[in-house]
C-alpha cells in the first residue's frame, strides 16, 4: 500500500488510544478530587496529570495556576493544546478523511460521527453538565472505532498499521500513567505509616487501576488487597492483562511481522528485544533497580521504535 | 419564465396536466404529508453529514468559524426522463464524444479539419487550451477523453415542443458523478416503495465501468494495469469524490508528493518499496501534472511525468489538451465536426450561438444585449457571464464595454427558457430550473450509465445550476418500459 496511506492509518489510530487515555487519566482525577481530601494532593493529582503528557510547562504559560477547572479546559477543549481530547479527536479525523477510501464505511464513519458529535456536545455544554459521562462517552467511541476496525476491515496492512499505532501508543500512554503515579506518592509506597496514609493509598492504588480498567482484574488475578508492587506487575509485566507494556508490545511484535519488509529488520529486532525484557523480567528486580529509570527507558525506547517504523515504512526516503 | 416543466404539461403548478412518465410519481407525491417530506430531508442531510459527502469551499468558515465543508443541497423530488427520450440522447451523446476525440486527435496530428477550412486556425492554434506538447504524441484507443461530462438542457423549440440542448462539453477533469451515485443511494435508502412502483433504470455499476475504460486505456505492453486517482489532496473541493472512485474501484488514491518518475517510467512509493503505474486517472488539471513542462511551482504533480506520457510508459486520463476542444469559442462548431468526422447529421441540438469575434454576430450581440446570455469564452463555474433579461441596464453597460474591449473573448446565445422541475424548497413544492450531465465514458467502446447528474438552481427564478453559487442536485430516473 501506498507509504503515505499508511502513515495516515498508524496516526489515525495513535491519536484514537491517545484519546481515549487522556479521558481515562482524566476521568480518574476527577472522579478521585470528588473524595475528602487536602488540597494539596488534589493539586498533586493535576499537576501530575500534566507532567504525564510533558505539558506542565506550556500549561503555566496560558493558564499560570494550576486549578481542576482550567486544567480540564486545557485538556478537554484547547484546541491549541495538541494533546487535548479535541486535538486527538481532530486529528484522528484528520487523518482518517485523508485516506477514507482505504477505510471500510463504517471505520470511516465512526471517525465522521465522533468529530461530528464531539462538536454538538461541546457547544451544548454537556462537558460541563457531566464531565463523568463525557469520559465515558469519549472512552466507548474509542472502542467502537476499535471494534469497527476489526470486526470489519480487511486483515491485511492497512489493518496491521492501525493495530500497530493503537499498541505503540498504549505502551507508551501506560507507561506515562504508571510513571507518573508512583511518582506522586511521596513516602515509600511500601508500607504506609498511618493509618490515614494507609486509606489514601487504597484510594490512590484503586484509581489507577480504575484508570486502565484493571480493579477488578486486579482483584481476580491477586486475589488480595492491593498493594503498589503487584499494581506494578500488572501493568507493566502481566502479558494478559490488555493495557500492560507487556501486552502492548506483544502487539506491536505481531503486527510488525506482518508487515515487514527488506529494510525492517533492525527494527524488529529492537521490538523482539523490547517485549523480552519485559516477558523475563520480575518486578521485585525492576523496583530494586528503580522503577523511574525502567520506565524512562522504557519511553525512549518506544519512540525510537516510532520513529523507526515510520524511517521503514511510512515515510521512506526518496529512492 | 417559468413556463416549461419537467412534470406538468403545461404551467408548472399543480392542478394542471401531468406528462405520462411522471403520472405514478405525481400521484404518490400527491399523497405525502408535507411533514413527512421535511422529516425524509432533514434525515438526507444529516445522513450525508455522518456520511461526510461535502465539497470543501477554499476560504470559508461555518458559522462557528471551524470547517469548510458544505454540503450540497439534495433534493427529494426527482428529475424523471422517459425511456425512449434517453434512447435518442444516449445515440446523440456517443455520436458527439465520439467526433470530440476525433477532434482532438487531428489537432494534435494532421489537422484536416483545419485545412478543410472547417475551423479557422488561429481559433485552435492559439487557444490558451491548446497544448503544443502534444503533438505527434499517440495515446491508446486513439481515445482523449475517456471521461466526458456533456451539459444538456431540455427547452421548447420554436413549436413549443421540448427539446434536448447541448449546453457546454465538460473534456477535462469533470465532476459530479459521486453525486449521481449518492443521490440514487439516498433515494432507495428514504423512499424503497418508490422504486417498487417505478422500473428506474441502475446506474451503481458505473464504478465499474469507468474501470474498465481505464484498464482499456493502459500503454498496450501492459497485461495487468496499475490504476491509479490522482487527487490534489483532501482540501480539493471535489475529493470526496475521488476517494469515493478509488474506493469503488479498489484503486489506490495518490497524491503527486506519492509518485515519481524513474527512467520515463512512472511509479508510487509504497510500504514495500516503489511499484510500477500504468494508468492514472487523474483529477488535477493540465497546468500542475509536470511542474518541468507546465507551471513550475506546482508541488500537485509529479516531475518528469510528461517524459513518461511522450514515451508512451504511462496513460494520463484524460488526456493532456482536450481543454481545445470544450472551450466554448470551439463550441459552435462541434456539429460541423461531427458531419466533417462522422459524415453525420448531429443528433443532438447545440444552443444557437453567436461568435463575438464575428462582426455581424459582434453587432447583433450588441444590439440585443437584454435578451441574450452572453458567456466569457474561458468562464466556468456559472462565473464571468451576463443574462440579459435578469440584469440591471447598469450591468448589461458594463458587459457591453468588456465586450467591445476583447470580443474575441465572448460568445452570446438566445435566453432559452430551461426547463424547471417541481422542487422541494422552504416554502414547499416548486419550480426550479434544472439542467443534466451524463457521464459518457470511452474506451473500447463509448458507453454510459442511463441517467446523470441533474443540477437545480435552488433560487428562484435563477437559471445557474453550479453548487458554488447556490445549485443543489436531484436523482435522475430514466424510466424504463
Amino acid at each position: 500500500m501506498l507509504s503515505r496511506t499508511a502513515d495516515h492509518l498508524f496516526w489515525m489510530s495513535r491519536y484514537t488510544e491517545r484519546a481515549e487515555n487522556t479521558a481515562r487519566m482524566l476521568d480518574v482525577n476527577y472522579q478521585t478530587s470528588l473524595l475528602p481530601q487536602s488540597a494539596a494532593v488534589a493539586q498533586v493529582g493535576w499537576q501530575g496529570l500534566l507532567s504525564i503528557s510533558e505539558l506542565l510547562p506550556s500549561y503555566q504559560a496560558l493558564y499560570g495556576e494550576v486549578t481542576p477547572a482550567r486544567v480540564l479546559e486545557f485538556m478537554v477543549k484547547d484546541e491549541d493544546n495538541p494533546s487535548s481530547i479535541m486535538s486527538c479527536l481532530r486529528a484522528a479525523r484528520e487523518n482518517a478523511r485523508a485516506v477514507r477510501g482505504s477505510l471500510t464505511t463504517e471505520a470511516w464513519e465512526i471517525q465522521n460521527q465522533t468529530w461530528l458529535e464531539v462538536n454538538r456536545m461541546l457547544r451544548q455544554g454537556d462537558f460541563e453538565r457531566d464531565p463523568g459521562q463525557f469520559f465515558e462517552w469519549v472512552k466507548f467511541r474509542s472502542h467502537l472505532s476499535r471494534g469497527v476496525t476489526v470486526g470489519t476491515m480487511l486483515m491485511d496492512e492497512a489493518l496491521h498499521f492501525m493495530r500497530l499505532g493503537t499498541f505503540l501508543e498504549r505502551a507508551d500512554n501506560t507507561a506515562r500513567l504508571v510513571d507518573v503515579k508512583f511518582h506522586a506518592v511521596q513516602s515509600d509506597f511500601f508500607g504506609a505509616a498511618s493509618e490515614k496514609d494507609q486509606e489514601y493509598d487504597f484510594y490512590h492504588w484503586s484509581a489507577i487501576l480504575r484508570s486502565v480498567s484493571a480493579f477488578e482484574i486486579y482483584r481476580k488475578v491477586y486475589r488480595d488487597v492491593i498493594k503498589p508492587e503487584r499494581v506494578a506487575e500488572l501493568l507493566i509485566l502481566r502479558a494478559d492483562m490488555p493495557r500492560s507494556l507487556h501486552a502492548s508490545l506483544n502487539e506491536v511484535v505481531q503486527n510488525l511481522e506482518m508487515v515487514s519488509n527488506d529494510q525492517s529488520d533492525e527494527t524488529r529486532r529492537r521490538a523482539g528485544k523490547l517485549r523480552a525484557d519485559l516477558q523475563y523480567a520480575r518486578i521485585d528486580e525492576i523496583l530494586a533497580t528503580g522503577l523511574h529509570a525502567f520506565l524512562t527507558q522504557f519511553l525512549d525506547r518506544v519512540n525510537e521504535l516510532g520513529a523507526r517504523i515510520s524511517r521503514d515504512f511510512l515515510i521512506p526516503a526518496a529512492a | 419564465m417559468l413556463k416549461f416543466d419537467e412534470m406538468y404539461t403545461r404551467l408548472p403548478i399543480a392542478g394542471s396536466p401531468v406528462r405520462t412518465h411522471y403520472e405514478a410519481y405525481e400521484r404518490w407525491l400527491a399523497r405525502q404529508p408535507a411533514e413527512m417530506m421535511k422529516a425524509r430531508r432533514e434525515e438526507a442531510e444529516m445522513i450525508f453529514r455522518r456520511v461526510g459527502i461535502t465539497f470543501a469551499v477554499y476560504g470559508a468558515k461555518d458559522e462557528d468559524g471551524a470547517g469548510t465543508e458544505r454540503l450540497i443541497p439534495f433534493d427529494l423530488i426527482p428529475r424523471i426522463i422517459p425511456a425512449h427520450e434517453w434512447q435518442s440522447m444516449e445515440k446523440g451523446l456517443v455520436q458527439r464524444v465520439t467526433a470530440l476525440n476525433r477532434f482532438i486527435h487531428d489537432v494534435y496530428h494532421d489537422q484536416d479539419i483545419i485545412r478543410a477550412g472547417v475551423i479557422p486556425a488561429d481559433q485552435i492554434l492559439n487557444n490558451a487550451q491548446f497544448r503544443s506538447v502534444m503533438m505527434g504524441v499517440d495515446v491508446p484507443n486513439n481515445i482523449y477523453s475517456q471521461i466526458s461530462g456533456i451539459d444538456i438542457v431540455r427547452a421548447p423549440n420554436a413549436n413549443g415542443d421540448g427539446e434536448y440542448y447541448v449546453l457546454e462539453d465538460n473534456l477535462r477533469v469533470p465532476s459530479g458523478v459521486s453525486y449521481m451515485l449518492e443521490d440514487r443511494k439516498m433515494m432507495m435508502r428514504l423512499f424503497p416503495d418508490l422504486f417498487s412502483q417505478h422500473r428506474v433504470a441502475p446506474v451503481a455499476h458505473y464504478p465499474d465501468l469507468l474501470l474498465e475504460t481505464l484498464r482499456a486505456s493502459a500503454p498496450p505492453a501492459t497485461a495487468e494495469p496499475t490504476v491509479v486517482v490522482l487527487t490534489p489532496g483532501m482540501y480539493n473541493s471535489a475529493y470526496f469524490e475521488h476517494a469515493f472512485l478509488a474506493q469503488q474501484m479498489g484503486v489506490e488514491l495518490v497524491e503527486g508528493q506519492d509518485l515519481l518518475v524513474k527512467d520515463d517510467f512512472v511509479w508510487m512509493r509504497t510500504t514495500r518499496g516503489l511499484k510500477r503505474v500504468d494508468v492514472i486517472y487523474r483529477r488535477v488539471d493540465d497546468d500542475f501534472l509536470d511542474p518541468q513542462v507546465f507551471r513550475p511551482t506546482s508541488t500537485l504533480g509529479c516531475a518528469g511525468l510528461m517524459n513518461a506520457y511522450r514515451a508512451g510508459n504511462v496513460a494520463i486520463c484524460n488526456a493532456v489538451g482536450t481543454g481545445v476542444a470544450d472551450d466554448k469559442s470551439i463550441y459552435p462548431y462541434v456539429p460541423k465536426m461531427i458531419e466533417f468526422y462522422l459524415g453525420e447529421k448531429p443528433i443532438l441540438n447545440n444552443v444557437p450561438t453567436y461568435m463575438c469575434r464575428n462582426k455581424d454576430e459582434l453587432q447583433y450581440t450588441l444590439d440585443n444585449l437584454k435578451d441574450l446570455v452572453v458567456k466569457e469564452v474561458h468562464g466556468a463555474g456559472g462565473y464571468g457571464m451576463l443574462v440579459g433579461p435578469a440584469s440591471t441596464k447598469a450591468e448589461i453597460e458594463e458587459f457591453r464595454a468588456a465586450v467591445l474591449a476583447n470580443p474575441s473573448g465572448y460568445i452570446a446565445q438566445p435566453t432559452l427558457s430551461l426547463s424547471s422541475c417541481p422542487t422541494f424548497v422552504e416554502s414547499g413544492i416548486a419550480p426550479r430550473h434544472i439542467d443534466l450531465r451524463p457521464f459518457v465514458l470511452s474506451g473500447k467502446t463509448v458507453q454510459m450509465v442511463p441517467g446523470g447528474l441533474t443540477r437545480v438552481a435552488l433560487k428562484e427564478g435563477s437559471l445557474v445550476v453550479n453548487s458554488s453559487q447556490g445549485g443543489g442536485t436531484k436523482d435522475t430516473w430514466i424510466l424504463e418500459v
